[in-house]
């Protein structure tokens, strides 16, 4: 309970700070969006509502490009989303219940790290690790990088909620004669999987938009959609983009909102 | 340590936990120091002890949670100490209860059983009638979280006494309840125990709790065991200050002992003013030990009174609702609280506060304490 004296709104100019950093994180979304709709070729002048370029994007010069790209993005980001998720589930189990080994710090910092790390610089070494071993460059060096990266980000809501799950609730398990395996799927599975949700579709959206890596990774003549769409632009930004980027966006509103409510409900009401 | 009341056990009864010289270490802290003891069949046994003592790692360790550092836990003969817990026919009440928060209440009983290789259906009709046994039977289909503190605590139980193990562990399973509810539980309980016959290892800090409870109680301290008996050993026959202390309330003075015939010491207080009571085993002449005294086993008097007798003064009289407490200072030694039961009112006496009057101790009130 924050008491009066505290309340940070009354601070002169909160809420002009606040109006501020909502209209430069937002605006330009909001005009993509708008400008999505546009009747015209112009990416500027407003010439009244349509759904043109919409079905520019589905039936144009350039929907097979856009959809072989659409295509590559999903199947990469559902299989990479899939083993991050797995892969960051058993790892938080074993850092989190694994009681305090003397490289714990350490191990966490390692599976945290690649937030932090300046993602052209994740790139860069991708892209010499692949060449270095002799990886043909194509869909599957994409598909290696994602999953490496999406691990932390399918690691940290799991993490989470996994401690905030006491670990009372595995011994009751044990006590009740379930083994170790069973301890964990009948009980501590059900107990995480609002976090392992959770944690999927982060892993999901930020592979689903990944440009840097997957740019640097991919082999020539293999698109994802944002690739695709780096490349269209690079001829000139046509108002289909506009049109692609607020399908992106949508998609990824819905992701987050779901993510956002999975993680809030809690499986143990 | 000697096992006073163990004599009382009948012969014929199992030993259903024996534990030999269990000592447990974290690190170099010594979390218990060579704890023996035996837990029969069928009995209602109480660790009882202050916050950290030790009391909910020697259950861990029963239960398989814990490993044991040094000695042998035996369950009915066999040495369990490496075993895993789900190996162990021994469950546990857990301290929060620990209830599968994602299943049904039924679900939670039936786990038990279904684990230990039971069908679903056979393993959900034995769960009902166990929910039947707490009287939960309509609140079968709802989630723990929709029970109330009382309720849960029965499931906890339900659950854990439905695969029938042989012996139930409970860690401070009522201290989360209110007065009236931990009352009623403790009935309960009990019944509970005597209707399952399963032995019941129970843990609590509460010295009421455990005296209203058990069948034998062991007292610890610091990791160490201070007493072993039944509910009236202890009370009334406590072997040092700690157990007396601890275990109710008491009236301590400082006495030397002079003499011993015949059973009985002679001592005197600091004053030089002589008393004599029961003489014990490890209290010897010449030594300077602590009597202790029960306040609701002195009366007042104008004069004194046949038996032992200390002058003093009223300093105060607290209505307690069922009894009243006096404060009394006494001429040759600390302050005394004396406990007058209202039913007692027509043949005890109490004193207006300043009165000067006699504190006398009925026959074998005075006890001695080894250390
Ligand atoms: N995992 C542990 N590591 C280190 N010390 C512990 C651990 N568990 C318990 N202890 C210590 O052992 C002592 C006994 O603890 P515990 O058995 O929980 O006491 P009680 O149940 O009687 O309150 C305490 O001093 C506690 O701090
Ligand atoms: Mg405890």
């Amino acid at each position: 309970m924050a008491s009066k004296q505290f309340d940070i709104k009354s601070y002169t100019g909160f809420k002009g700070i606040t109006l501020l950093c909502l209209i430069i994180l937002y605006a330009p979304l909001v005009v993509v969006t708008i400008y999505s709709f546009n009747a015209s070729q112009s990416l500027t002048n407003w010439e009244g509502l349509s759904l043109r370029w919409y079905v520019d994007v589905f039936s144009g010069p350039e929907s097979a490009k856009f959809k072989t790209a659409a295509w590559n993005s999903f199947v990469i980001a559902i299989i990479a989303a899939t083993t991050a998720t797995a892969i960051a589930t058993l790892a938080a189990t074993g850092m989190v219940r694994g009681g305090r080994f003397r490289l714990r710090p350490v191990s966490f910092g390692l599976i945290s790290l690649p937030l932090m790390v300046p993602e052209i610089v994740l790139a860069v070494a991708t892209l010499i690790f692949f060449n270095s071993i002799g990886f043909q460059r194509g869909l599957l060096t994409i598909l290696l990088a994602h999953i490496a990266f999406c691990i932390p980000f399918a690691y940290l809501p799991i993490s989470a909620r996994m401690q905030g799950i006491e670990d009372s609730y595995e011994q009751a398990a044990l006590d009740l004669y379930a083994t170790k395996r069973q301890a964990f799927t009948k009980i501590l599975m059900p107990l995480m999987m609002p976090g392992i949700i959770s944690g999927f579709l982060l892993a999901f959206i930020v592979s689903l938009d990944d440009f840097i890596i997957t740019n640097f990774v991919k082999g020539a003549g293999v698109e994802t959609l944002p690739t695709a769409i780096f490349g269209s632009v690079k001829q000139g930004i046509k108002p289909n983009i506009m049109a692609i980027s607020t399908l992106l966006l949508s998609l990824s509103i819905v992701m987050v909102t779901i993510s956002y409510f999975v993680s809030k409900s809690d499986n143990t009401k | 340590m000697r096992h006073l009341g163990e004599a009382k056990l009948a012969e014929n009864k199992q030993i259903a936990i024996d534990v030999r010289d269990a000592v447990k270490r974290y690190g170099d802290f010594t979390a218990l120091k060579t704890i023996s003891l035996s837990i029969m069949d069928n009995e209602f046994f109480t660790l009882l002890g202050p916050s950290g003592c030790g009391k909910t790692t020697l259950l861990r360790m029963i239960a398989g949670f814990e490993a044991v550092t040094e000695g042998a836990i035996y369950l009915f003969g066999d040495e369990i100490a490496n075993l895993p817990p789900n190996k162990r026919p021994v469950n546990t009440v857990f301290q929060n209860y620990a209830l599968f928060p994602h299943m049904t209440i039924l679900d939670n009983v039936a786990f038990g059983l279904e684990m230990r290789g039971k069908s679903k259906s056979e393993a959900r009709t034995k769960a009902g009638e166990m929910l039947e046994l707490v009287q939960l039977s309509q609140f079968s289909a709802r989630k723990p979280s929709q029970l109330s503190g009382g309720q849960q605590q029965r499931v906890a139980l339900a659950r854990a006494l439905a695969p029938q193990p042989k012996v139930l562990l409970l860690d401070e399973p009522l201290s989360a309840l209110d007065l009236k509810l931990r009352k009623a539980m403790q009935l309960e309980l009990k019944h509970l125990q005597r209707e399952t016959g399963i032995t019941f290892i129970f843990v609590t800090h509460d010295q009421e709790e455990a005296l209203t409870m058990s069948d034998r109680i062991a007292v610890m301290s610091a990791g160490e065991m201070q007493q072993l008996g039944s509910p009236t050993d202890i009370y009334e026959r406590p072997h040092n200050m700690f157990v007396a202390d601890f275990i109710g309330e008491t009236n301590l003075l400082e006495v030397s002992v002079d003499a011993i015939n015949n059973g009985r010491a002679v001592c005197h207080l600091g004053g030089g003013h002589e008393l004599t009571c029961n003489a014990v085993e490890g209290v010897d002449i010449g030594s300077k030990v602590h009597m202790s005294i029960r306040p609701e086993r002195l009366f007042m008097s104008e004069n004194p009174a046949e038996t032992e007798s200390l002058k003093g003064r009223i300093k105060e009289n607290i209505f307690v609702g069922t009894d009243i407490t006096t404060i009394v200072d006494l001429q040759d030694g600390p302050d005394f609280v004396v406990r007058t039961s209202n039913s007692d009112r027509g043949n005890k006496r109490i004193f207006e506060p300043g009165t000067e009057m006699y504190v006398n101790m009925e026959l074998g009130a005075g006890r001695l304490l080894a250390d």
